[in-house]
């Protein structure tokens, strides 16, 4: 046997360099088991159906008069624009999370000389192309139906719209891996998540197109984190909004972006010293 | 290698009584247990040693290889592996050990073991030719190749272990923290797995530190074993001298022609067991070569074999003297 000794290197790649190195190989392996549990990840996804109900409803609201801006066909290609943004940012990872801390598997994760959030990052990256592909016929029909509206055939437009699609990832991942961490410190930590998912149902335009809530709530979800992970980039998709108004709503998601980043790491470092699954 | 000095760790444990009135009383006010799982532990262990880490359970073996693997932190004391704070956990830090725990494990449930070592090729940053390389000798030494290709939910817990091992090793860690590794596996298994752990230790000098409930693991592998109790050290040193130490007596085996009076075995020493065919006797190590004598002169012995006592009676024996001793105290202080 050739096997020698590899003594352990110092000046080692960085924690970045090895992420960016190790990135292919992490996402390829996160398709793979993507891949296994297709019959599962497809049920999953076919849970996230809130927006095919919502359509129907205002649909029906909407045959005897647009409800402000909104007719029938902006309702239409609205919540095909939610159900396609929803399914391509959101992921499960407060879920993954709360769990491998309380049973304690995050401890392999933790061995790794890779940060647990890049590989977390990864593994629900991974399932991006798969969800892509579920939602390729809603964002077929939105196209026939919407074309004309469809981010205003402008250039800029559809720059702030890849963008505010990254962005949104990020501020559902960053804000997914928060929540999750308070599970370092409580028991309830999904509980408090279900919180947020209520007040993010309302505000973040899921249920209700911003513009057709009250005054009071549309200044809140104009301030408030919960647009900018889902409304914002419908409302950039489907036309509703300026390149004025877009490239503004563009700059406070990616400031919301960096707040959530940094206080998820945060929280994360001060988490793993309390973290202890103890015993085997 | 391995350095841990009065090291101390203690977890705050909620705490409260079984039944409804309990669980709405907790809502209110919680009540809490500081557990004291580690108390003021030291020893070293230097590069290529093998050493046993016993003790009964809940003594704090997985708390203490855990603080070591930079998974838990302290709450006092000092802890370092190689030049290395563990629960800084720096890249090259991880990079030079590793654990495997029998009860948990990192294979990818869904994906065939092939799929984890890929990614752990990537992980630690291991240039494919030599990640090829060792994944080969491994499995070659593990006789585990047609195995790395089947999903790990179809393996058997034995399989697992061995295909987790790999992924474990793949890196080529100098520091192998193994807690309870032939957990589940047949006895030939286990002894593959020994020699397997024993060969790697000495190809590439690396440290190891063992738990077991198997007291073979820990005579084939370890010449030193540390033993704690309730989180404290009570031994550190040779393990045949710690035999020695807790039971002096030889074991003495004899295997006879015929059947012998029960009263003739007893004059030599305490009986254990006998039978019309073999009799095995606990002799005090003083009078051993008297007892031997006597034995050969008095008795059809067509056979003779002495060892120490087994190490689980060892472990037994020390551990119930603790607990008598402890409970005495207890009774004592009223």
């Amino acid at each position: 046997m050739s096997l020698e000794a590899v003594p352990a290197r110092p000046g080692f790649t960085s924690d970045l360099g090895r992420v960016v190195k190790a990135f292919p190989t992490l996402l390829r392996v996160g398709v793979s088991e993507v891949v296994a549990y297709r019959a599962e990840f497809l049920v999953w996804i076919l849970t996230t159906n809130m927006p095919l109900v919502m359509l129907a409803i205002w649909h029906a609201v909407a045959a005897d008069g647009p409800v402000g801006h909104f007719d029938q066909r902006a309702f239409t290609t609205y919540y095909l624009g939610v159900l396609a943004v929803r399914l391509l940012t959101s992921n499960w990872v407060v879920w993954q999370l709360s769990m491998e801390i309380r049973d304690g598997t995050l401890s392999a994760k933790l061995l790794r000389p890779i940060h647990p959030i890049y590989a977390l990052a990864a593994d629900h990256l991974s399932a991006v192309p798969m969800r892509a592909l579920v939602i390729s016929p809603a964002v077929a029909i939105l196209a026939y139906v919407g074309w004309d509206r469809l981010l205003r055939h402008d250039g800029v437009l559809v720059l702030v719209f890849v963008a505010s699609l990254v962005g949104a990832w990020l501020l559902i991942f960053f804000t997914m891996i928060l929540m999750g961490a308070l599970a370092f410190f409580v028991e309830s930590a999904l509980g408090i998540f279900e919180l947020w998912l209520g007040v993010h149902a309302i505000l973040s335009g899921y249920l209700v197109p911003i513009e057709a809530l009250p005054h009071w709530a549309r200044t809140a979800a104009n301030v408030l984190p919960f647009r900018f992970m889902l409304g914002f980039p419908v409302e950039a998709l489907v036309g509703l909004l300026s390149r004025h108004d877009a490239l503004w709503a563009l700059a406070a998601q990616w400031g919301y972006v960096a707040i959530f980043g940094a206080a998820a790491v945060g929280v994360w470092r001060v988490g793993v010293r309390h973290f202890s699954a103890y015993g085997g | 290698m391995i350095d841990v000095r009065n090291l101390s760790k203690t977890y705050r444990v909620h705490k409260r009584a079984p039944g409804l009135g309990a669980a709405l009383r907790s809502v209110l006010r919680r009540k809490y247990e500081v557990v004291k799982a580690v108390e003021a532990l030291s020893f070293q262990i230097a590069e290529g040693e093998r050493v046993g880490f016993l003790g009964p359970n809940g003594a704090g073996k997985t708390t203490t290889l855990k603080v070591l693997a930079g998974l838990l932190h302290p709450t006092s004391g000092s802890v370092r592996v190689g030049s290395y704070v563990p629960h800084e956990r720096d890249p090259r830090f991880l990079q030079l050990i590793t654990l495997v725990m029998g009860q948990k494990q990192q294979l990818l449930w869904d994906l065939p073991p092939s799929e984890t070592y890929a990614m752990n090729r990537a992980i630690y940053d291991i240039p494919r030719a030599q990640a090829d390389e060792t994944v080969r000798t491994l499995v070659e030494l593990l006789e585990i190749g047609d195995l790395v290709d089947k999903p790990t939910r179809q393996l058997s817990l034995g399989e697992r272990m061995k295909c987790e091992l790999v992924a474990a090793l793949l890196h080529r860690p100098r520091v192998l923290f193994l807690d309870e590794p032939t957990i589940g596996l047949d006895v030939s298994m286990q002894a593959k797995m020994r020699d397997f752990i024993r060969d790697y230790n000495e190809r590439f000098g690396a440290a190891v530190l063992l738990t077991s409930h198997y007291m073979d693991d820990v005579v084939a592998l370890c010449p030193r074993v540390v033993v704690i109790d309730h989180g404290r050290l009570i031994y550190d040193g040779d393990l045949r001298e710690l035999a020695r130490r807790v039971r002096p007596d030889k074991r003495m085996t004899l295997r006879l022609s015929r059947p012998v009076d029960r009263a003739e075995l007893e004059k030599l020493g305490t009986v254990v067991s006998a039978d019309a065919a073999q009799a095995v006797l606990s002799v005090p190590h003083a009078r051993l070569s008297t007892v031997v004598q006597g034995a050969l002169a008095a008795l059809p012995i067509v056979d003779l074999t002495i060892e120490e006592a087994p190490l689980e009676e060892v472990m037994r024996e020390l551990f119930g003297a603790r607990e008598k001793e402890a409970r005495e105290v207890s009774r004592a202080h009223g």
